[in-house]
């Protein structure tokens, strides 16, 4: 709790061999990695490193479940683009951090998660509290280790970390023992350094490939970018941009790559996919070239594999060489460093005219924009959307907003603008529900200078509601927007579409939040009408603590549009009965 | 269609589980594993053949290359190659019957390795059909086989080939000495499962 006293000697050993017991040699190692903060839960057979913390100038964040932790460490990268850190006992502390892992697994997100286990004389004896979590790991890891001498301890860690930022991200669980710990051996920073950083062997990005790409892009007539996590991950914002403007392509986005390219930038198209905005869906659809940057054709974002994009071509910029013609077949793929091979492939681009293809797109914007919520009538109802907008204009854009999963989550990606990239924080790939309140407080601390809202579904929320009181023993401002529709409304929107209204088992009973929230100390209201949002948002935003906002919206809103899983990407449900209203003037 | 791969992995425990573990994920049947030690020193070289669709070569190299463990991987598809299994096979056998095995044995190239007076082993190595081949005479006499021990394939490439990930960490010898070095580093570096 809190940051610890920094003591002189602890940097010294940086630098000079000395002798320490492996719980030091284990933060000593984190110091020389750059870690200043962990996320983490105590037990027995982590209790030897607890014991040494103090002497170390980490801060560490005390979770209330390890589950929290592993997402507070996701937050903390996905917002840094640092590596986050998870710390938790053996057996159920271990095994709570799963879920958590495979959320950081599947969005590619470093974090590196440190567990102890029983000590190495009685390993595989079903000592008390004893699990095999590098088995259970094995799967949804991107490497794990097994540390039983302290001798081990500063190299593993140490490949840990590298293992985790490189090439493909992705989290890495490091087991040591408790005799591991407790044991002392010799710690040499610099001697301790990973064996050098080995490219995947499959990498290739060569001249013919890139010439053939950039003849592609010059005789395309309809091409689209599709901007993914890799943009970000890859810190490609730049070169993508300048490929978008220098040939005049329109950019979609996957829903991790939002923030990757400019949402006002005049030539992107916003999210695609399963409930991205209709055009971009049509314009994918109607393509003659496709140039996938850092992105994986992921089902939600391809719809049916065999009548996706059926008239395009398609390049692939990828830096994991087991995703090429994974989903979908492509042309070219370039395979390494998305940044590094738009620096090469830029200069064989030049101007190009693509205004017919625009004008054809902004066409389609006109005919099937969902941005008609945003004017429906203010009767009295509050629409998720609504709430979403103005919290977009409130804040400028420029807060960090950190989402669960479900309806909100698309209502948020649809209707919340990013320019920013890492303004996101959201679980993609896996889609775990209680993410979001811990991977803001690991967010807030990763970038305490910036706003951080917190945006979940009701029944989300109340998945790891108890990190509530984690916000008010480490003092941390952030806001919290709960989008209150009664239902697990993701799941009873698709009861209404494709289970004919059978509400089985998603209509939600939920606490007070306004209460609950006031049982920890943080202050919070109730908003249930449009005109009320704006002045509670900026309530919450000038309150000097965390604030919780309940907003009750329309219970039985669903996410438009909607192309069903298993469907061709035109093939979406829109937003039944009424044509687009007018727009009110700040709906852009 | 049939795949082989043939891998360099590093010589630790858990090694193993997490090879077959990524064909368990992609729902995969690894039909034939044989592992061994290789000429280079701290690594294990294994043929691995299994039956996926032809587009699945690349994406399961490209996987096998992400693990930690494995340093390289060689997808041999058509190319001109070498396979061989061994195969050890225990028949029952007394003097009225030996000489007919000998005889058998003879025509396949095999080797009697163990005899008593009740049995005899038999030692074979070849293609996967002579193998099948010798097992079925045997077979046809009811009751004679005692025991099949077969050691899954073993693949090796024709003509001079070294891959370009072998070449770069060096020839087998010249690696003896730097691993000396570090060893240590190795032995700091070794994830298990
Ligand atoms: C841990 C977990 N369990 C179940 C699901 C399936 N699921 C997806 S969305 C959803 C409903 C979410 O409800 P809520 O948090 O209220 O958000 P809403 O959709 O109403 O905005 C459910 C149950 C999930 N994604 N994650
Ligand atoms: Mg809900």
């Amino acid at each position: 709790m809190g940051t610890n006293a920094n003591t002189q000697s602890s940097n010294a050993h940086l630098t000079t061999p000395t002798r320490l017991t492996g719980s030091e040699i284990l933060w000593a190692t984190l110091v020389g990695e750059g870690v200043t903060d962990v996320f983490g839960y105590p037990g027995g057979a982590i209790l030897p490193a607890y014991d040494a913390l103090r002497k170390f100038p980490i801060r560490h964040v005390l979770v209330r479940h390890e589950q929290g932790a592993a997402h507070m460490a996701d937050g903390y990268a996905r917002a840094s683009g640092k590596v986050g850190v998870a710390v938790a006992t053996s057996g159920p502390g271990a095994t709570n951090l799963i879920t958590g892992i495979a959320t950081a697994m599947l969005d590619s997100i470093p974090i590196v998660c440190i567990t102890g286990n029983v000590s190495s004389k009685v390993l595989g004896t079903d000592a008390f509290q004893e699990v095999d979590i590098t088995g259970i790991t094995l799967p949804v890891t991107k490497h794990n280790f097994l540390v039983t001498k302290t001798e081990e301890v500063a190299g593993v860690l140490r490949q840990a970390f590298q293992i985790a930022r490189s090439g493909r991200p992705g989290p890495v669980l490091v087991d040591i023992t408790k005799d591991a710990q407790q044991g002392s051996a010799i710690f040499d920073f610099a001697a301790a350094k990973p064996r050098p950083y080995r490219p995947h062997p499959m990498l290739r990005v060569e001249a013919s490939g890139l010439d053939q790409a950039a003849e592609l892009i010059r005789n395309a007539k309809r091409p689209v970018i599709l901007a993914g996590h890799g943009v970000i991950e890859s810190c490609a914002m730049e070169q993508v941009r300048a490929l978008a403007e220098r040939a005049q392509i329109p950019v979609g986005l996957t829903l991790l790559g939002l923030g990757g390219f400019p949402a006002s930038h005049p030539l992107s198209l916003g999210m695609m996919g399963m409930h991205g905005e209709a055009w971009v869906n049509h314009a994918i659809q109607e393509a003659d070239l496709l140039i996938a940057c850092g992105m994986r054709f992921d089902d939600r974002v391809t719809g049916t594999p065999s009548s996706y994009a059926p008239k395009a071509k398609k390049i692939h910029i990828e830096v994991d060489p087991a995703e090429i013609n994974k989903n979908i077949k492509v042309d070219v793929a370039l395979v390494g460093d998305l940044a590094e091979v738009l620096e090469q492939l830029l200069p064989r681009i030049s101007g190009r005219n693509g205004s017919d293809w625009l004008r054809t797109i902004e066409g389609m914007k006109g005919a099937v924009a969902v941005r008609d919520i945003k004017n429906l009538p203010d009767l009295g109802h509050l629409y998720a959307a609504h709430v979403m907008h103005d919290l977009w204009r409130a804040t400028g854009g420029n807060a960090i907003v950190v989402t669960d999963v479900g309806q909100h989550q698309m209502w948020e990606a649809q209707y919340f603008h990013h320019d920013q990239p890492r303004t996101l924080v959201t679980s993609g790939g896996l889609g775990t529900m209680g993410f979001a309140l811990p991977a803001a407080i690991g967010a807030k601390i990763a970038c305490p200078d910036k706003e951080v809202w917190v945006i979940a579904g009701d029944g989300g929320f109340q998945m790891t509601a108890s990190e509530l009181a984690t916000i008010v023993q480490e003092k941390i401002k952030i806001n919290i927007a709960i989008i209150n529709n009664g239902y697990l409304g993701m799941v009873r929107q698709w009861q209404e579409f494709f289970y004919e209204r059978n509400y089985e088992a998603t209509p939600l009973v939920s606490p007070d939040f306004v209460k609950l929230a006031d049982a920890h100390g943080i202050a919070g209201r109730a908003v249930r009408t449009r005109a009320e949002v704006a002045a509670a948002v900026e309530e919450a935003r000038s309150a000097p603590g965390a604030f919780l906002l309940n907003f009750m919206v329309e219970k039985e809103d669903s996410v438009y549009p909607m192309i069903p899983a298993g469907s061709a990407l035109h093939e979406m449900i829109r937003r039944p009965g009424r044509d687009p209203l007018e727009e009110r003037a700040d709906d852009r | 269609m049939l795949h082989t791969f043939v891998a360099y992995v590093e010589d630790l425990p858990g090694v193993l589980t997490r090879v077959a573990s990524l064909f368990r994920r992609l729902n995969i049947n690894i039909s034939s594993l044989t592992v061994g030690r290789s000429e280079r020193p701290g690594l294990s070289r294994l043929t691995l053949v299994c039956e996926a669709s032809s587009e699945a070569g690349h994406r399961i190299r490209a996987s096998l290359f992400k693990l930690e463990n494995v340093v390289d991987v060689d997808d041999i598809a058509q190319a001109p190659s070498v396979t061989r299994e061994l195969a050890l096979i225990k028949v029952a056998a007394t003097g009225q019957n030996r000489s007919r095995i000998f005889e058998l044995a003879e025509v396949f190239r095999a080797r009697i390795v163990d005899l008593t007076s009740e049995s005899l082993m038999i030692e074979l190595t070849g293609v996967e059909s002579k193998i099948e081949g010798l097992i079925e005479v045997l077979r046809e006499d009811e009751g004679r086989i005692l025991e099949i021990c077969r050691s899954g394939k073993m693949t090796m490439r024709r003509g001079h080939h070294v891959s370009s990930v072998l070449k770069a960490m060096g020839a087998a010898e010249g690696e003896t000495e730097e691993k000396a070095d570090t060893a240590s580093e190795d032995s700091v570096a070794s994830g298990q499962a």
